[in-house]
């Protein structure tokens, strides 16, 4: 029920989002939206010997999509760039708390996974294109 | 405040969906602007005639056909008497986009040309709006936008100066805001546009189901709406428009029924109204579709139109009692319709969605497919909820403190 869902942490997440704005000089950007509710979610990735040294987010939309996006970027922050591919969609409901959402609301609380894993690819295939095939496939689309 | 003329306490037995709980709670539905219920009467009527009619229309002759094509043709007259129109005025389709999208192919794209005005209004659904898009890329006519003021009302001064300016060949607007609930003085706008020689589609989608219109009186050119939101099945709409526009009109699908002899070459098309309605139609929920104007006509769509002015009013009433609410649209139910927008303090309409759902109640959150209106409104989404002849009192009590149950989650 609701009162499990938006729980201290989602509101505090949702009101003061960790690492939100734009990144100057980001290596990788990627911009997704869900057309159901309209969510939008940018992150912004600067990475340093493949590690995520910055990542920031941008984005509008519900609590559960929000916070779930500041909850990732300081899941990630300062990681190698390739744990990203091996992120699991039942990790993160699990590191948000949320494990009991609807078919609809997952969509809300992956977004932001759905564009750093995109984002991932990216960097991948711009900079380093000969292990971006590998890591495209390796990757757990969710 | 006064009292409603319709019981809905009495009226909810007959519609089957309100025996079933959602998280236990009895099914509060006010989504009414996106689909409504279906009484058994609907929901039998088409089992009956999948049970003891079933057969094509409009071909055979055996006896089984005959009563099914009378079903079909009774549902026909039904329809044109509901809104005062004749049977051959009646053109079945799959909803108010579908009648739309025929306008604009069959009327529009032969009719108007490069630089022609289409006038429309910030409140259009979706579905007025992108076949028009699209009409100005294939022939280059050009889309012009009638706006609102802050209190969701028509700017009829900007309406009729674009009227008389020669440069608008067609208005299409809608009676009644899916959003906003905004009725527009349909009336007035259609007797300038008809003074300066241009026709009227009205988009009847919200404003059919919930008061009387009748076409005689309002003079409209074409009038489109859908059977799902007045009780009836989804797939059904309907195309309304005047004959003299219908017998000039190009047909839309073609086809199977359309035709009247078809030579290798070249083919005489059937008369009106089935010029307009290729290929075997939605038969069975035409027929239903029958069965819910029958519902509705015993209630009386006055009442119906009572109904929900007495619901709106308590439902703004004790909504704007709470200090964090936001509604968009006309503040006095006399000028709108059963449809609340809303949003609440910095609560995204998909969180008070879940929340409400929590209690039993379905509301709606988004866009409600008017994109055009929420960046007009400045708002990514809202919350809306809209009414008809089932909901109650009661009912409102729940969602509003629904509303104070999502104020304390959310803890504002």
């Amino acid at each position: 029920m609701s009162d499990d869902i938006y729980r201290e942490i989602i509101l505090d997440h949702y009101r003061n989002p960790r690492n939100k704005g734009k990144l100057e000089n980001a290596d990788v950007t990627v911009h997704d939206s869900n057309p159901l509710c309209g969510d939008e979610i940018d992150i912004h990735l600067k990475v340093d010997g493949g590690v995520i040294s910055d990542v920031k987010f941008e984005g509008k939309g519900c609590a559960i999509s929000q916070a779930s996006a500041s909850m990732l970027t300081e899941l990630v922050m300062g990681k190698d760039l390739k744990i990203v591919k091996d992120l699991k969609k039942e990790e993160i409901l699990e590191n948000i708390g949320l494990t009991n959402l609807g078919p609809a609301r997952i969509k809300c609380a992956l977004l932001s996974l759905k564009v750093l894993k995109v984002g991932m690819v990216k960097y991948y295939s711009e900079n380093d294109p000969q292990s971006a095939d590998q890591i495209s496939s390796e990757s757990s689309l969710y | 405040m006064q009292r409603s003329i319709v019981n809905s306490y009495e009226l909810r037995n007959d519609f089957p969906i309100f025996r079933k709980k959602i998280n236990g709670k009895d099914l509060v539905y006010l989504d009414n602007a996106s689909t409504t219920q279906k009484p058994y009467t609907v929901i039998d009527s088409i089992t009956d005639f999948y049970s003891n009619y079933n057969s094509n229309i409009h071909r055979a002759v055996y006896q089984l056909a005959e009563e099914a094509t009378n079903m079909y043709e009774q549902s026909r007259e039904k329809i044109a008497n509901f809104i005062n129109a004749r049977p051959e005025e009646i053109i079945f389709t799959r909803n108010t986009t579908e009648s739309i999208n025929l306008i604009a192919h069959s009327w529009a794209r032969l009719n108007l040309k490069k630089d022609d005005g289409v006038a429309i209004t910030e409140i259009e659904h979706h579905s007025n709006i992108v076949p028009w898009q699209i009409l100005s890329q294939e022939i280059g006519t050009r889309l012009e936008y009638v706006g609102i003021d802050e209190n969701g009302f028509l700017d009829l001064e900007h309406m009729f100066e674009l009227i008389s300016s020669k440069k608008i060949k067609l208005v299409s607007l809608s009676h009644m805001s899916n959003v906003l609930g905004t009725i527009v003085p349909i009336e007035r706008i259609i007797r300038i546009a008809h003074a300066n020689g241009i026709p009227v589609i009205v988009d009847g989608a919200q404003s059919v189901p919930h008061m009387p219109v009748n076409v005689k009186n309002m003079d409209c050119d074409f009038l489109v709406f859908s059977a799902h939101k007045m009780l009836g099945p989804t797939g059904v709409g309907v195309l309304y428009a005047k004959k003299e526009y219908l017998d000039k009109m190009k047909p839309f699908l073609s086809g199977g029924d359309m035709i009247k002899e078809v030579f290798k070459f070249h083919t005489n098309y059937n008369e009106v109204p089935y010029k307009f309605e290729a290929g075997t139609p939605n038969i069975a929920d035409v027929v239903g579709f029958g069965a819910a104007i029958e519902y509705l006509e015993k209630i009386g769509m006055e009442n119906i139109r009572k109904h929900e002015i007495y619901l709106t009013d308590y439902a703004l009433e004790s909504m704007l009692s709470l200090k964090y609410v936001t509604i968009y649209g006309p503040r006095d139910p006399k000028d709108r319709g059963g449809v609340i927008s809303f949003n609440i303090a910095d609560i995204h309409p998909h969180d008070l969605a879940t929340i409400m759902n929590d209690h039993g109640i379905a509301i709606r959150s988004g866009h409600h497919c008017a994109q055009v209106l929420m960046q007009r409104l400045d708002v990514p989404a809202t919350s809306r909820a809209s009414f008809y002849i089932y909901n109650t009192k009661e009912e409102i009590d729940k969602f509003v403190n629904a509303i104070k149950e999502a104020g304390r989650i959310f803890k504002i």
